[in-house]
């Protein structure tokens, strides 16, 4: 199962981030990942949020451009090598990453993909024996 | 070839129309001074009365109208009907100023579908044409005036309105339309996105174009042409004095036959107010000689160009006008080229999106900075960089084809454009000249 990312525009400019952040926290959401991508004129955020319907909503209302986008997210051994053996699968089953990014949980680490056909990224993965979390996983870590 | 709608008036001769006008015009004050108190009001004030109108040699003595009595009248002001005999309002963008809304009854209705007809059948259509008209539909009158004018004349029409180019692109082919009414810079669009798909100008049914709306240049015309495989007529009008029509050009192409048996125009000196001879270029004004809910004396349109009543081969006798170089008060000059905010307007609706932008031109090392700034919408954004850069650049891409000239493109946040009293502040120019 992929998982929610939601993605949001920012003009790159000093303060637009946090008025993104103040936004979330006025309506006590919880950021679980964040990655920011960006080009000299705006920037992309790109984050996993406990509450996705309620996050969008607000963003919305608060003249934010914010899009929902499906992403894989897999655990691995937050230990030297895994990321390594994870991505060998990838390799292996000829997915492509089009970004990535990663945080540490207390006893694993999760790694969050962006891939071109999420379907069928995952099925090949899976024929692999990789297991991608679902949005409730990645809610309870 | 007999492309006439009605020739016993596009082709009357000149005392014929002027008997017409001058047996018009004196009613046509009478009824406003009887009927609209903001009216009565202004020819006091201006110490005129309906008897001093006796013929159109009279007209000089009227005061002007302008957009400014537009808005202080807004919205029933200048009804001069019962709002009962109103069937329909259209609606002009708004982009200069307050909302112009203009009220129609039936038979004014039928005076501009005449109208329009007109300009389609001086293109050469007939009912057995189809005609795709491509025009927005709604407030705007574009969609509603051809659409009118193509019923008149028994047109298969088909009302697409503007925008969804690919829907566009199927009706053309699958229905073969031979006859497309649209805005240049829309038509200059459908005619790349054909080209790009691989169709050639012999692949493509339509034969005709009548276009208008914007201001457009003759490089333009012969582009759509080439690209189109079609002969490109233009078309012109304001929704003030009723939308698309109010001239047209015919097979001769040596400008546009006004149709001056409802619309009587003058050409002023923008300054003085003072009516110039014919061939002198100035303001044309306008006054309506038989419409009923929203008859506009004397309204200066902005418009600059020329009138000329130099017999045309067409056979008809209408003066005729040049293309306006553009209205006056919304021009700006940028690198020494003309820009209109309605094109950039254009660039933006016609890939889909909303008009919210902001042009902000600056001047550095004596050359001028241009920049367009574009509100972000959900249906420009994705989570990928590149892709929101490929859709920033089609834009700037498009802004370049349109004016000539390259624009900066930068994408902002939705609502972040300043606006005041609710309308946003298109034009931000720092420029010290």
């Amino acid at each position: 199962m992929s998982v929610n990312q939601v993605s949001v525009f920012l003009e790159n400019k000093a303060g637009t981030l946090n008025k993104l952040t103040e936004v979330l926290a006025t309506n006590k959401i919880n950021i679980r990942a964040l990655s920011l991508a960006e080009t000299s004129e705006f920037g992309i955020v790109r984050m996993l949020v406990n509450d996705v319907f309620e996050a969008t909503n607000v963003l919305k209302e608060n003249n934010f451009v914010a899009t929902l986008t499906p992403v894989l997210a897999y655990a691995i051994a937050d230990e030297a090598g895994d990321l390594n053996n994870l991505l060998q699968k990838f390799t292996a089953a000829n997915v492509n990453i089009e970004y990535m990014y990663a945080f540490a949980g207390k006893e694993r680490a999760y790694m969050i993909f962006r891939v071109n056909d999420t379907k069928k990224a995952e099925a090949l993965l899976k024929s692999h024996g990789l297991n991608s979390l679902t949005q409730e996983e990645i809610s309870a870590v | 070839m007999a492309n006439y709608f009605q020739p016993e008036i596009e082709c009357a001769p000149l005392e014929k129309i002027r008997a017409l006008q001058n047996e018009l015009l004196p009613a046509q004050v009478r009824r406003v001074w009887e009927n609209v108190p903001y009216y009565r009001k202004k020819l006091e004030a201006h110490g005129v009365t309906p008897d001093d109108i006796k013929s159109i040699d009279d007209l000089h003595k009227l005061p002007f109208m302008s957009k400014a009595d537009l808005r202080d009248a807004y919205p029933y002001g200048l009804l001069a009907v019962p709002l009962s005999d109103c069937v329909r309002i259209q609606s002009t963008s708004g982009t200069t100023g307050k909302r112009v809304v203009a009220f129609y009854t039936q038979s004014d209705i039928d005076l501009w579908n005449d109208c329009t007809a007109r300009a389609i059948v001086a293109a050469g259509g007939t009912r057995d044409d189809v005609c795709q008209v491509s025009y927005g539909y709604g407030l705007f009158t574009g969609g509603p005036g051809l659409d009118g004018g193509s019923h008149k004349v028994g047109c298969l029409t088909i009302p697409t309105s503007s925008g969804n180019t690919e829907r566009q692109i199927m009706f053309i082919l699958d229905l073969q339309a031979t006859i497309l009414c649209c805005t240049p810079s829309y038509a200059a669009y459908i005619g790349e996105t054909l080209k790009e798909k691989g169709y050639k100008p012999e692949d493509i049914p339509l034969k005709v174009g009548i276009f208008g709306a914007e201001a457009w240049s003759e490089e333009m015309r012969r582009d759509i042409e080439q690209t189109l495989g079609i002969k490109a007529y233009d078309i012109y009008g304001l929704t003030e004095i009723s939308g698309p029509g109010v001239a047209f050009e015919c097979s001769a192409q040596q400008g546009m036959h006004i149709n001056e048996d409802h619309f009587l125009p003058e050409i002023i000196d923008p300054n003085t107010g003072e009516v110039l001879p014919e061939g002198t270029q100035g303001e044309l004004v306008f006054t309506s000689l038989d419409k009923k809910a929203f008859p506009l004396i004397r309204y200066r349109t902005r418009d600059i160009c020329t009138l000329t009543r130099e017999k045309c081969s067409c056979g008809r006798t209408h003066v005729r006008m040049t293309k306006p170089k553009g209205r006056s008060d919304d021009m700006l000059k940028i690198r020494g080229v003309n820009v209109f905010p309605s094109q950039i307007e254009t660039v933006l609706m016609n890939n889909g999106y909303a008009a919210n932008y902001q042009i902000l031109v600056g001047r550095v090392n004596n050359t001028d900075t241009f920049e367009v700034k574009v509100e972000m919408t959900p249906d420009m954004f994705t989570d990928n960089v590149g892709e929101v850069q490929a859709r920033r650049k089609v834009l700037e891409d498009g802004l370049r084809s349109m004016l000539g000239i390259k624009a900066k493109v930068t994408l902002v946040a939705p609502k972040s454009i300043t606006r005041s009293e609710g309308k946003a502040v298109r034009v931000i120019d720092t420029r010290k000249i």
